[in-house]
């Protein structure tokens, strides 16, 4: 018999982060290694959840995180969905999202990512691990330069090598990503910063001399665009997604009942007005609705806010609303008369100059100065209703049009869903075809253009508001680039929803190629329903342990989304197998001026023929004026 | 396309030279010289870049830089409200019959001899960038075996200082 007594006691449990930050706020600095001091240190910021994977670099960061009661780790299966899904996070929230993952390729990995949250001012913080500090610059195993790598798509980034730092760089990069124009943020920490003994305490002093972003407006600025306000005849809120990163989609609601001016609402914008406010006009750009298009055309006055005069909402920049003046409204300052020159550039926070415009068109209309807009909002409610935006339904086929199945998702699960979209031709039709009433219910990679964003983002949403249904929509194309995120959502009881809106190619490339390529359809069929189902997404979906369904017939359309809306306790995934040609309308074709909107192939719209008429009716009498003469 | 001279106070930390040029090349500006040294404040470095765009774009580029968090502040220095130098150091053939004619240039330019071999004479010679020039041109028929030229340094005329308004603005 082994003589127990002579056995050592158990060690006592290593005490919790949360414990020991307990500890450096009664008696100050505390002795911790790195690695805790970085824990510690996303606890203090407020993180919840970190979407990450381990690896050797990061590996001393793993372990004080096992400990953390207040932080969740959610281990994915890919970095790229690391990084998606605190976009998604992020978005869904306005919080900053955290992901995680080791030098070399998890680093790399996160690339598209950080890319994706840099167009669309996303705010996230990615943690990257490093080699030691000794070994960096010697091509060490999994070594890659990530700070210089991602300098050109980070807001900011750092190379941590001092564990001292650690506190200080985790404050700044979360201030920095969440102010201002938000953004993402690296942090990279070499290994032996992680191992070393350091000190932790919160809150760090830090000073950012070269990062002073202006919330507040210029009243000039302001009193200048109150004056143009009041003398246009045709103006348009051109909003954008700055709107919905800057919470001002309820000033903006303000001001529009105050002004009654027609709004457009851009891609990253959809859900800052809601879609069902009569002077909504829909979305501007390639795959606008014809009200929103033309109204930017003919407008005297664009009221841009937290938009940035994009190349797919532009077109051909020289054509674009060439008569219009233009007051441009950004908290970044280097996006004003970027692109399109501004009459009036207004530096600021977007709810900041809503707020001061309400003020001084209040007051304006107090002094009798009230614009004169009716014939201008009576014409665009005419594109409106004349151009609504709709789609054939195959004829005489069992075939099912894509459309329609994304309006009766929108539909069924209702404004209070999130919806997260891949990229083509379904995320232009999640665009047009769901309704939006709230912003941050419609995420998707508008600058960047990721596909495979939808899966790994709706997982982000759904951690960060598990109560809401999170629809993903995305494409079959985009699926197959990170749907092993369903391990991740399936093992971690994130029950999202994914519409694969099936149909068996790489649809908006075929589109182009249907209508500028003579359908010569090189490298888009995917086969993953015409002939061939490789993958069978529905056989896909249970091998993960999800549900699978699939829905091929028009009539089953309502009863497979009530079906998927029913299934709350695993993530579902619906193959909509749909007709393969629809296309995406309207169009604009690419470097051409808006004015060339087509409403279907080589169709355009007969915009105001009544005011044509009109028009040649005066020329017309002119010039008989003229030969009698 | 015109060629305008920026004074770029940066903080005065690793990698920040890395993600200014990286700044000009990825927006598509090319940069005609640069230079970089401390300032009489240690945590301050100022870089002198000279850029060869028009007005519109280097409107961007300055925006552009502002965003950067590590730069403190952006002023282009105007050619007539500023003092531009830059430095070049030439190796020019000097044998017995050459060498009276090659001091007698160095004369007319104010340049210095640095380095003296038997058949060289090594000059230094500070300036705009058109005396720099001009004085090429009048070695060139000795033989110019070898030359380096510095980035451009520039700094603005009168008593005000651009680093203590970025101190206090700080």
């Amino acid at each position: 018999m082994r003589d127990v007594s002579d056995a050592k006691p158990a060690p006592p449990p290593a005490p919790s982060p949360s414990q020991i930050a307990e500890q450096a706020r009664a008696k100050g600095p505390v002795q911790v290694t790195g690695a805790q001091s970085l824990v510690l240190s996303l606890e203090a910021v407020g993180v919840d959840t970190v979407f990450g994977i381990p690896g050797g670099a990061i590996l001393p960061a793993y372990d004080p995180l096992l400990d953390s009661t207040k932080v969740r780790h959610i281990l994915v299966r890919h970095e790229q969905g690391a990084g998606h899904a605190a976009e998604g996070y992020a978005a869904a929230t306005g919080k900053v999202g955290v992901c995680m993952a080791t030098s070399g390729p998890g680093a790399t990995n996160l690339v598209t990512a950080i890319a994706d949250a840099y167009m669309d001012s996303v705010p996230i913080v990615a943690i990257t691990g490093q080699v030691s500090s000794t070994a960096i610059g010697t091509d060490a195993f999994q070594e890659a330069d990530i700070r210089g790598i991602t300098m050109p798509i980070t807001k900011h980034n750092y190379l941590v090598t001092n564990p001292l730092d650690i506190p200080r760089v985790v404050a700044e990069a979360f201030h920095i990503a969440s102010t201002g124009r938000p953004g993402p943020v690296l942090v990279d920490i070499s290994k032996d910063a992680l191992q070393a003994k350091t000190e932790f305490s919160w809150p760090p002093k830090f000073d950012l001399p070269g990062y002073r972003p202006v919330a507040k407006p210029h009243t000039k600025q302001i009193r200048e665009a109150a004056r143009l306000i009041a003398e246009a005849r045709k103006p348009v809120l051109y909003v954008g997604g700055g709107v919905v990163r800057g919470n001002a989609s309820q000033a903006l609601r303000e001001f529009v009942e105050l002004t009654q001016i027609p709004v457009v609402t851009t891609l990253m914008a959809r859900g800052a007005v809601p879609d069902s406010h009569p002077l909504h006009l829909g979305m501007p750009g390639m795959h606008g609705s014809v009200a929103a298009v033309t109204a930017l055309q003919k407008s005297d006055l664009l009221i841009t806010l937290g938009a940035r005069f994009d190349d797919r909402v532009t077109g051909q920049l020289s054509t674009f609303a060439p008569e219009a003046k233009v007051i441009h409204a950004d908290i970044d300052p280097a996006e004003i008369s970027k692109n399109r020159v501004a009459d009036v550039p207004i530096v600021g926070d977007v709810l900041e100059v809503l707020e001061e415009l309400t003020k001084a068109v209040a007051a304006d209309h107090a002094e009798g100065r009230t614009g004169d807009y009716d014939a201008w909002r009576e014409r665009a409610a005419g594109w409106k209703a004349t151009f609504p935006l709709g789609y054939t339904t195959p004829d005489g086929e069992e075939t099912v049009a894509p459309q329609q199945v994304i309006e009766r998702i929108g539909a069924i699960a209702g404004p209070e869903s999130t919806y997260v979209a891949g990229v083509g031709q379904h995320q232009m039709w999640a665009a047009q075809f769901v309704q939006y009433e709230r912003p941050n219910a419609w995420l998707n990679s508008g600058g960047l253009g990721t596909m495979g964003y939808a899966v790994p983002a709706a997982m982000g949403a759904k951690v960060a508001e598990p109560e809401r249904t999170v629809w993903a929509i995305d494409g079959d194309g985009c699926f197959q680039m990170t749907n092993q995120e369903l391990a991740t959502c399936v093992i971690n009881n994130i029950p999202i929803k994914v519409a694969v809106i099936n149909n068996s190619s790489l649809g908006m490339v075929r589109q182009w190629q249907s209508l500028f390529y003579n359908q010569r359809y090189s490298n888009t069929d995917l086969h993953t329903s015409v002939g061939r189902r490789v993958p069978d997404f529905v056989k896909l979906a249970e091998a993960y342990g999800c549900v699978g369904l699939r829905c091929e017939r028009p009539e089953d359309i309502d009863a497979t989304i009530q079906k998927a809306m029913e299934i709350n306790d695993v993530p579902v995934v619906v193959d909509f197998v749909v007709h393969r040609d629809a296309m995406v309308w309207p169009m604009v074709p690419a470097g051409v001026s808006n004015d060339a909107i087509q409403v279907a192939k080589d169709t355009a719209p007969q915009w105001d023929r009544e005011e044509e008429q009109e028009e040649q009716a005066v020329i017309d009498q002119l010039e008989e004026e003229g030969a009698q003469r | 396309m015109s060629k305008h001279t920026l004074s770029v106070l940066v903080e005065n930390k690793p990698g920040v030279l890395a993600r200014i040029a990286a700044l000009f090349s990825r927006r598509g500006f090319n940069i005609d010289s640069l230079a970089v040294g401390p300032t009489e404040h240690p945590e301050i470095s100022r870089m002198t870049v000279v850029v060869d765009v028009e007005a519109l774009p280097l409107e961007q580029v300055t925006k552009q830089l502002n965003k950067l968090v590590e730069v403190l502040k952006v002023v282009e220095l105007e050619p007539n409200a500023s003092v531009q130098r830059e430095i070049l150091l030439v190796k020019v053939r000097a044998d017995v019959n050459s060498r009276s004619h090659v001091l007698e240039t160095v004369q007319l330019f104010r340049a210095k001899v640095v380095d003296v071999a038997s058949d060289t004479l090594t000059i230094e010679v500070t300036g705009n960038r058109d005396k720099l020039s001009a004085f090429l041109e009048v070695l060139e028929p000795f033989g110019v075996k070898e030359l380096v030229q510095s980035g451009m340094v520039a700094i603005g005329r009168g008593s005000r200082s651009i680093t203590d308004r970025a101190l206090r603005s700080a």
